[in-house]
């Protein structure tokens, strides 16, 4: 039984943030910030022929202007992902070519923002407007190159080609799809898109920059990965890596959205040439336009099938729009496959691949889900389709289908996130469990397919099965320091990222654990790239899995460490001697934890006790999840109320129940936001039209009432106290399991996100003039 | 947007003159979209602590003044009472209460948005609306003029009249500007029906309305007849929001509802 | 031009523009509680009490405010101590940003509603976004305080 581990405990920082005190990144901007404002471009595709900025530099109160002429040509890529990054290096803090709406145009710093705006207006720009690509179906081989520089490339082969509009390309196959399929009884052949989503985390992006007075270059940001901050800005700016720290203070929410860099350079490069400090805070406009969103995907999907319910082989094609630059282009193309099609592992043959093109939109990023949201809602949506066509109940097809405890996939091993995978059987899968004990919560045996209400309404379930990752094996590094200080209390120190998902408390609750110490003698500093230890940081559904266990090995570590001085203290042998988490003890000689500290520090046998550990995945193990939506349907109006939505979660061991709810339970509703209520739309001249809150829409707390979220009995011997990652796994379900669930209510077959009133409406109508 | 200076009128007369004399003076209602508006205003006249913010009642009519807030309008019992509450419904239905208790209703009347889901309610009710200088004029007619630049809204009048009501909007979340809304009532005159952000701004289904209000005892068929009606008459745009023909096809689904309703 | 505001009980006089907002305002003083979260009053973060009123600081024009009290988290600790204290137990404080503009919005709701039900704590706190934390655990939390006498 465990002592602080699957155990509820409120967060270490909520209450304190809650009441007021200072924490993001914006309130610990020094005070004297020059603002930094940032002219951004008009055009979705324009060459800069000149910028005159005589004017905003004389204007009072202005201290730096900066344009591409003041920057050295140095490509790179904003991707905070594992050195050397599978991304293009195809970016620029500054380039004489605009490529979206909103790109980098020139910079100002000044005294404040009414000065800033001011100077903005007086820069002077002669664009030569080019003809922009728009449409992603259309950007491959277009005439038009958005990407003619000699001076970008790629680091590794990941498909690049640019000259056709290509940012990545991928194709992987296991057997021959195209024989297979001829040999089924039945083949279905459907096209999906899915939207660009916006992530809309609560707090816009901000940084800020000083220099010390060890005259080095100090960068506090909004991110998720401060020590990919880092090294690309030494990488871009040329500039020592021993002379930036970067500190990633509190996050209001990222979700992927703060995975690239987004303003450090600019600040970077103001404080670097003033020698003053400098901030920069996004505008929300500047972040729906200037920052990234979801991929926009097609997916062409074959599958193929016998009569007996047996699902043989999967053929998928994929164009995905990274727009403007193409930073996660490659990794998120391949989750889309690697993160689905493995839950149908007893398939003859599998193909999938594709094409990553830009396009002159707002470039597209990291984003929870990374692809497999966009995958699963091609594939559980095809998955249904088919089992119509079959005449096969949907919850036996995919018992009989999916992948189960300890057996594999043949895609574990050929696809990882950006190169190649690793094998792995699931040493723990509840799959299974999680799909029967949905069936019972959401009571589908009495509801599926639909039911009439008395008021003419339409009530209907749908579900669809999902997975994730936990890290990406043999890339993703997390390590942890935990020290002993007098009084018997502990410091840990790790690289891993805190972004709200929980993870300081988390990583305490594992520490206190394997210390036998409570949490609150357990106090956490996080992602300080001078004070931590290394950590990839906050994505790919790292933390639990990852920087946790890194944090387990590190407490294992120290609480070695405490029984050997402890049993010098006392003078007995270390095999007799245990520690309680108290005290040290051995046949009735005792020393608390407490008064061997002080003993450490001051008195004798002085020395500081330090563990450090670092751990690296050798394997991903999913957390799996079985979603399941009951929605009633105005057939009147077409609006769709979702009644109930049932996640059943195996993430292993809950490291904090609660936060591994709230988990599931925020990321379920972002699913149905770009399930039903969110989309990017631009206007035909390429401009967003929904780049504010006003246009863009999350859903409110009117339009989720009811949500089940449930644990399986699960345990994962390669994790921390048997636990899995749990942040992106509650996003994947909602778009197949609604869309499914409507089809099931009155025969609307949506294929295209997001799932609007007005297509349920119009679908409802087009069939009734059918019949 | 910019404001060069602000001033706390001492009275609507001084507000008034104010306004006559500046070009670039502007009364500031609630404010809370000022803002997103892309001009520069001069002298930005403030209308509060005049006890415009009031609502009170005689027996015939409830009076709002201009000032009153969004959310002081959706609380006030007697809306919440009179048109089966569809007043109070409407107001209630605009976004959260941290706007709600900013925006006011004069800044809603005097804004004629086509977004709007307070003023379909006003409009089908026959709402009064009274100027300072102008004197009172029916909502219905102020509607239908282009804007009134310098003069001050003052009250608003509710008739009392024993009614049934319905309202329903339309939106994708719930704090989202309506794709379509829709009022019906049913007084001792007869049926009413309004459609607004059409995304226009609201207006009378008069064709709808003359057909029901000329059935003696209009049953499905009527308001089905009715609802198809209204829907062909009504001039529907595209937005981002919707397109006409979904416009359309909800206005149809309304008013049969709002009928149906209105009749029971 | 000089606004005064009665901060969190202490009367506080303002050189301000006359286009310039509450929020601005507060935030420039110290008081890093009010944050901005979109700039279109869509989000709520940037909710304070005026006169016990949740309103969106972003747009009240900070010269309205004279001769009025605004209260921020910094002004009811203890209140504010015991909302957080359910939001720990949920695990719905998350990334926390919204939380302050939550927690004076639940207090206002508490004091101005009677036994809400679920539909009207909604209604109340719908224009209080969250990305984080899917509403439900504040939801639980919101419940459980006002239980509390």
């Amino acid at each position: 039984m465990m002592k602080y581990v699957n155990k509820i405990r409120p967060s270490v920082d909520g209450k304190g943030l809650m009441m007021g005190k200072p924490g993001y990144t914006d309130d610990l901007a020094d005070v004297n910030s020059l603002v930094v404002r940032v002219l951004r471009s008009p055009h979705p595709y324009a060459k800069i022929l000149k910028i005159d900025k005589e004017k905003a530099e004389k204007l009072d109160g202005v201290e730096c202007v900066l344009t591409h002429e003041d920057f050295k040509r140095i490509p790179m890529t904003r991707a905070g992902q594992g050195y050397p990054e599978p991304s293009p290096y195809d970016k620029f803090i500054l380039d004489d070519h605009v490529r979206h709406i909103g790109d980098e145009v020139a910079a100002v710093a000044a005294a404040d923002k009414e000065t800033a705006d001011k100077a903005l207006s007086l820069l002077e720009v002669d664009y030569e407007v080019l003809e922009p690509v728009l449409d992603f179906e259309k950007a491959y081989e277009n005439k038009i190159i958005i990407h003619p520089e000699p001076e970008i490339h790629e680091k590794f082969p990941i498909g690049f080609e640019p000259k056709k509009n290509v940012a990545a390309a991928y194709m992987m196959n296991v057997g021959d799809v195209s024989k297979t399929l001829l040999e089924c009884d039945v083949v279905i052949e459907e096209s999906f898109y899915t939207q660009a989503q916006a992530h809309v985390m609560m707090e816009p992006h901000t940084a800020n920059a000083r220099i010390d007075y060890q005259r080095r270059l100090v960068i506090y940001s909004s991110t998720q990965t401060p020590f990919h901050v880092r090294r690309i800005l030494s990488q871009a700016l040329e500039y020592p890596l021993s002379k930036i720290r970067v500190i990633k203070p509190r996050i209001g929410g990222g979700f992927g959205g703060k995975q690239c860099l987004h303003g450090e350079f600019l600040v970077a490069a103001v404080t670097l040439r003033t020698g003053k400090p400098s901030k920069i805070v996004y505008t929300r406009k500047e972040v729906f336009e200037s920052t990234f969103s979801r991929h926009p995907m097609r997916f062409d999907i074959k599958l193929g099938a016998m009569k007996d319910g047996t699902l043989k082989g999967i053929d998928v094609n994929v164009i995905s729009d990274t727009g403007a630059y193409g930073e996660h282009a490659l990794t998120v193309f391949m989750v889309a496959g690697s993160k689905v099609f493995p839950l149908y592992n007893k398939v003859d043959s599998v193909r999938f691949g594709g094409k990553v093109v830009y396009t002159n939109h707002t470039p597209a990023g990291a984003f929870r889900g990374y692809g497999a949201i966009q995958g699963n809602y091609a594939m559980e949506s095809a998955v249904d389709i088919l089992c119509e066509k079959l005449g096969v109940d949907p919850i036996e097809f995919r018992n009989k289908n999916m992948i189960k405890e300890g057996e594999t996939s043949p895609i574990f091993a050929i696809m990882g996130e950006g190169t190649a995978g690793t094998a792995m059987n699931m040493e723990s899968c509840k799959l299974e469990y999680c799909v029967q004990r949905g069936t019972e919560l959401i009571g589908w045996k009495d509801k599926y397919p639909k039911k009439v209400t008395a008021d003419g309404k339409i009530r209907s379930v749908g579900m669809a099965i999902a997975m994730q990752g936990s890290g990406i094996p043999y890339i993703d590094m997390g390590s942890a320091m935990i020290k002993l200080n007098d009084d018997g209390f502990f410091n840990l120190m790790v690289g891993a990222t805190e972004i709200g998902q929980g993870s300081d408390t988390i990583l305490g609750q594992i520490a206190a654990e394997s210390l036998g110490v409570d949490p609150d003698k357990v106090i956490i500093y996080s992602s300080d790239s001078d004070l931590t230890p290394f950590d990839t940081g906050a994505y790919a559904s790292s933390t639990t899995y990852v920087s946790g266990n890194a944090v387990k090995r590190t407490a294992d570590k120290m609480r070695d460490m405490i029984i050997e001085e402890g049993a010098k203290a006392l003078g007995t042998p270390v095999s007799e001697t245990d520690f309680d988490g108290n005290s040290i003890e051995s046949n009735g000689k005792k020393i608390t934890l407490s008064e061997l500290s002080n003993r450490l520090y001051y008195s004798e046998d002085q020395k500081q006790l330090v563990a450090v550990e670092s751990y690296v995945g050798t394997k991903s193990p999913p957390p799996f999840m079985a979603g399941f939506v009951e929605l009633e349907v105005d057939p009147g109006t077409g609006k769709i109320e979702l009644i109930d939505y049932v996640a059943v979660v195996d993430c292993g061991t809950t490291i904090n129940p609660a936060l591994a709810r709230v988990q599931v339970e925020g990321g379920l509703v972002q699913g149905i936001g770009m399930a039903m209520y969110e989309d990017v739309v631009y206007s035909s001249g390429g401009g967003l039209i929904t780049n504010n809150m006003m246009n863009y829409r999350i859903p409110t707390r009117k339009e989720i009432t009811n949500m089940h979220v449930e644990f399986a009995d699960s345990y994962e011997p390669s994790g921390p106290y048997g636990a899995k990652s749990v942040g992106e796994i509650g996003i994947d379900t909602p778009p197949a399991a609604i869309a499914n669930a409507l089809y099931n209510a009155v025969g609307v077959r949506i294929q295209e996100l997001p799932i609007t009133p007005e297509k349920v409406l119009m679908g409802i109508l087009k069939q009734k003039d059918k019949e | 947007m910019k404001i060069d200076s602000y001033l706390k009128a001492k009275s609507v007369e001084e507000a008034y003159k104010v306004l006559k004399e500046n070009k670039d003076a502007a009364v500031i209602a609630g404010g809370a979209w000022l803002k997103l508006m892309p001009k520069t205003i001069g002298t930005a006249i403030d209308l509060k602590g005049l006890g415009l913010d009031e609502i009170t009642e005689t027996d015939n009519e409830i009076v709002i003044g201009c000032m009153a807030t969004l959310r002081q309008v959706e609380k006030y019992e007697a809306l919440q009472e009179q048109y089966d509450g569809i007043i109070s419904k409407s107001a209630s239905s605009i976004m959260g209460v941290t706007v709600r208790n900013i925006a006011t209703i004069g800044g809603t009347v005097a804004g004629k948005y086509g977004f709007s889901d307070l003023l379909p309610t006003l409009m089908v009710v026959d709402a009064e609306l009274e100027f300072y200088k102008r004197g009172r004029v029916k909502l219905s007619e102020f509607m239908n003029e282009k804007g009134f630049a310098d003069d001050i809204l003052t009250h608003i009048y509710i008739k009392k009249v024993k009614s049934r009501g319905w309202f329903e909007t339309m939106k994708n979340t719930a704090i989202d500007f309506p794709i379509i809304n829709s009022a019906v009532i049913k007084s001792p005159e007869g049926y009413c029906i309004v459609i607004g952000a059409r995304p226009y701004k609201a207006a009378y289904a008069i064709k709808s309305m003359e057909f029901i209000n000329a059935c003696k005892n209009p049953g499905t068929d009527e308001i089905a007849q009715a609802a198809d009606i209204a829907a062909d008459e009504m001039k529907f745009g595209k937005n981002q929001r919707g397109s006409a023909e979904y416009r359309k096809e909800l206005c149809r689904t309304f008013v049969k509802r709002g009928l149906t309703e209105v009749i029971s | 031009m000089k606004t005064k505001i009665n901060v969190n009980g202490t009367l506080k006089t303002f050189e301000v523009k006359p286009d310039e907002y509450l929020l601005d305002t507060l935030r420039n003083s110290g008081c890093v509680s009010v944050r901005r979260g979109c700039d279109t009053t869509s989000c709520g973060v940037c909710t304070i009490l005026l006169d016990g009123k949740p309103i969106a600081s972003c747009s009240y024009l900070s010269c309205r405010a004279d001769g009025h009290n605004v209260t921020t988290v910094e002004g009811i600790p203890k209140e504010v101590a015991l909302i957080a204290d359910f939001f720990g137990h949920e695990g719905a404080d998350q990334c926390g940003y919204c939380n302050p503009s939550m927690a004076l919005t639940i207090y206002a709701m508490k004091k101005e509603l009677k036994n809400p039900s679920d539909d009207e704590i909604r209604a109340y706190l719908v224009g209080n976004l969250c990305r984080c934390s899917g509403y439900v655990a504040q939801h639980r939390a919101i419940r459980a305080y006002l239980e509390v006498e």
